[in-house]
């Protein structure tokens, strides 16, 4: 059996988001935390794309940092290909960095925009030591816009001068450059319109076959999870309530959040299905409910809900978080 | 023949510049009948939040309607004097923004904010207006609201807010409601609610609806007509069935197979090359021209007006009606 390339195991991040000192003392209040991500263990295996859906403060962009080592997780590790991620600057780390990156939301953000696209595209070369050659570095500047579909004369221009979805084109760039094995996708496509948004899928999948690459791919949008994902994996409140295969999940969801969450997609084949009403709003993450975090929202729930925590079990396509799988 | 309850005739929104005005909303006609709820689809600077802006008076200067007409039951409100549009905003055309924390006041009350717009409308007093407020809050599912009206924006939750602002769209009893993309920030699971709050409260008190949006999946579910736009103008209007199961226009064809589904998942997306002109550079003839795979030598040259064909307008030379009409060729 291959080992996973991430293994991630019982990651847990917790934010401390008291008041500060002073009006803790006045107003009698203890320190207050949020578990912004809460024992979450999953595997990624080479070449497969592992989607994490949720809604806003499930703790799908924490992950993703906490992967890429851009944040420290409060316990619980991960290992890529082996070797634990941590935040320091040693000689092993530096190795490992070359092997992974990162694509953001907003391509107006990501870019930095006084720097020209040559510049923004080399910077993981040269930091990351794997080119030194200048006349090199050009060369596959070039090489590289023209993979992602630009022409290779753009590398002059700044960043506003191109469109939304050229820029997420180039981000894409900037993230092949250090030749990764592994891209961690936190929403690529959702600043972009729908048409632009194709466009980027369409490119993502071409580069995965072409390159070999392995994707976390985090999202809100189940129909592009369902597009791009081999695995999906189901946040809620920060812990992991459902992980299957793509197929298995859109169409035996085992979690109730999962189902309502499938049930919540707008239904655009107009066959008439009856979206289903669905109640509440996510918990103040701060104060979460007991036991299983979901109940307050799930029809199904029961006393037992209420008071005991579901582990997350197996199930035949992957495993689920509730007392009634 | 009844006066439908709006009417854009040719409506062109234009912004001066130091090289000449730039055009971003190009000859924009559509009718609403009262109790129909239009879709407004289009991706981001296609002019369908400045169509529902001119429509409510509510255009950022130096933007400008530089000619058109907008009638609201058969009396022109797009020449109105700032007092006079006052009076029918909020009147009798509701607004719904996208994000509710930046459309309600964070300084004042639920309640003060309800009471001061029924009572700007309605002549009412205070004690009234607030059993009236409570009945609003009701209506749009806010639970408790006879407690709650007195909370302040920032107590409620995302979808709670956007209630609130639907509420405050219906206070004074519309006959129109612009919703200009009311469900973009909000989380999956609660933008369904919305939605249904929103239609089932119009539609029980005979109110039209304009939904502006990018979400053809919203449309689909709520609306009876849509409006395709592109670059300023609009390309399809119709029946909401017929254009989603059978676009006829190129680019609404190519928008309806970039949206991924969840029943189908390994096809790649059908995707359109290019994007959208810059308002600088819109081509001459069809401005979807350059990005068109059908388009041919009168395109480039004669700009589509909306010729009828089944139960819709489609603004393109290839239409069945365009083509019987032997100046193609």
């Amino acid at each position: 059996m291959t080992s996973p390339l991430i293994k991630v195991d019982h990651l847990t991040r917790v934010f401390d988001v008291s008041k500060p000192w002073l009006n803790r003392v006045i107003e009698r209040e203890s320190k207050q935390y949020l578990r912004a991500v809460d024992d979450v263990s999953f595997e990624i295996n080479k070449g497969e794309t592992l989607a994490l859906v949720g809604e806003s403060g499930s703790g799908k962009s924490t992950i993703a940092k906490m992967l890429v080592g851009l944040l420290k997780p409060t316990s619980g590790s991960v290992l890529f290909d082996g070797h634990p991620i941590r935040m320091d600057t040693s000689k092993d780390m530096q190795q490992l960095r070359k092997r992974f990156q990162m694509i953001f939301q907003s391509p107006y953000a990501s870019l930095n925009p006084r720097w020209k696209v040559t510049d923004i595209i080399a910077e993981p070369m040269i930091v990351l030591d794997v080119e030194k050659d200048r006349i090199q570095i050009k060369k596959r500047v070039e090489k590289l816009l023209e993979l992602v579909g630009l022409s290779g004369k753009e590398g002059n221009k700044f960043p506003h001068e191109f469109s939304g979805g050229q820029r997420q084109r180039i981000a894409i760039a900037r993230a092949l450059s250090a030749n990764p094995e592994f891209i961690v996708c936190d929403e690529p496509t959702s600043a972009l319109d729908v048409s632009v948004q194709a466009q980027i899928l369409n490119l993502m999948r071409d580069l995965q076959d072409e390159l070999g690459l392995t994707y976390l791919f985090i999202s809100h949008d189940l129909s592009v999870v369902r597009h791009m994902a081999n695995r999906v994996g189901v946040l809620y409140l920060g812990a992991l309530e459902e992980v299957a295969d793509s197929e298995a999940l859109f169409k035996t969801p085992k979690h109730p959040y999962t189902r309502m969450l499938l049930d919540a997609v707008p239904d655009l084949e107009m066959t008439g299905r009856k979206r289903k009403e669905i109640t509440g709003e996510i918990p103040n993450p701060i104060n979460p409910p007991s036991g299983c975090t979901f109940h307050p929202r799930c029809p199904y729930a029961e006393k037992r809900c209420k008071i005991e925590k579901p582990k997350l079990l197996e199930t035949d396509s992957g495993a689920a978080a509730c007392h009634f799988v | 023949m009844t006066t439908p309850l709006l009417s854009v005739k040719d409506l062109v929104i234009e912004f001066p510049t130091r090289h000449g005005p730039l055009t971003a909303v190009d000859g924009v006609s559509f009718d609403l009948s009262a109790g129909e709820i239009l879709g407004v689809v289009g991706e981001s600077g296609a002019g369908k939040s400045l169509t529902g802006s001119a429509i409510m008076g509510l255009l950022d200067p130096p933007g400008r309607i530089a000619s058109g007409e907008i009638w609201l039951k058969g009396h022109r409100i797009d020449n109105l004097s700032h007092d006079d549009m006052r009076s029918i905003r909020g009147k009798r055309i509701g607004m719904v923004f996208q994000d509710p924390l930046t459309s309600l006041n964070p300084l004042y009350t639920v309640a003060e904010q309800l009471i001061e717009t029924i009572r700007t409308h309605m002549k009412v007093n205070e004690r009234d207006a607030r059993t009236r407020a409570i009945g609003l809050l009701d209506d749009v599912g806010i639970p408790a609201a006879g407690r709650r009206i007195d909370d302040y924006p920032h107590q409620f939750s995302g979808g709670m807010r956007q209630r609130v602002v639907i509420a405050l769209a219906l206070a004074a009893e519309p006959e129109l409601v612009i919703a200009d993309e009311p469900t973009t920030a909000l989380d999956v699971s609660v933008q369904a609610q919305i939605i249904d709050v929103l239609k089932e409260q119009c539609t029980e008190r005979g109110a039209s609806i304009i939904l502006i949006t990018h979400d053809m999946g919203v449309i689909a579910e709520t609306a009876n007509r849509v409006a395709v736009m592109y670059s300023g103008r609009i390309v399809e209007i119709g029946p909401v069935k017929s254009i989603i199961q059978k676009p006829l226009h190129p680019y609404t064809k190519g928008l309806m197979g970039s949206i991924p589904t969840l029943t189908q998942a390994d096809d790649r997306l059908t995707q359109i090359p290019g994007s959208m002109p810059r308002l600088v550079d819109i081509p001459a003839g069809c401005a979807f021209n350059p990005r068109c795979d059908q388009v041919f030598e009168k395109c480039r040259i004669e700009r589509p007006f909306l010729i009828p064909e089944e139960s819709r307008k489609v603004a393109c030379w290839l239409s069945k009606e365009a083509i019987a009409s032997k100046d193609v060729k």
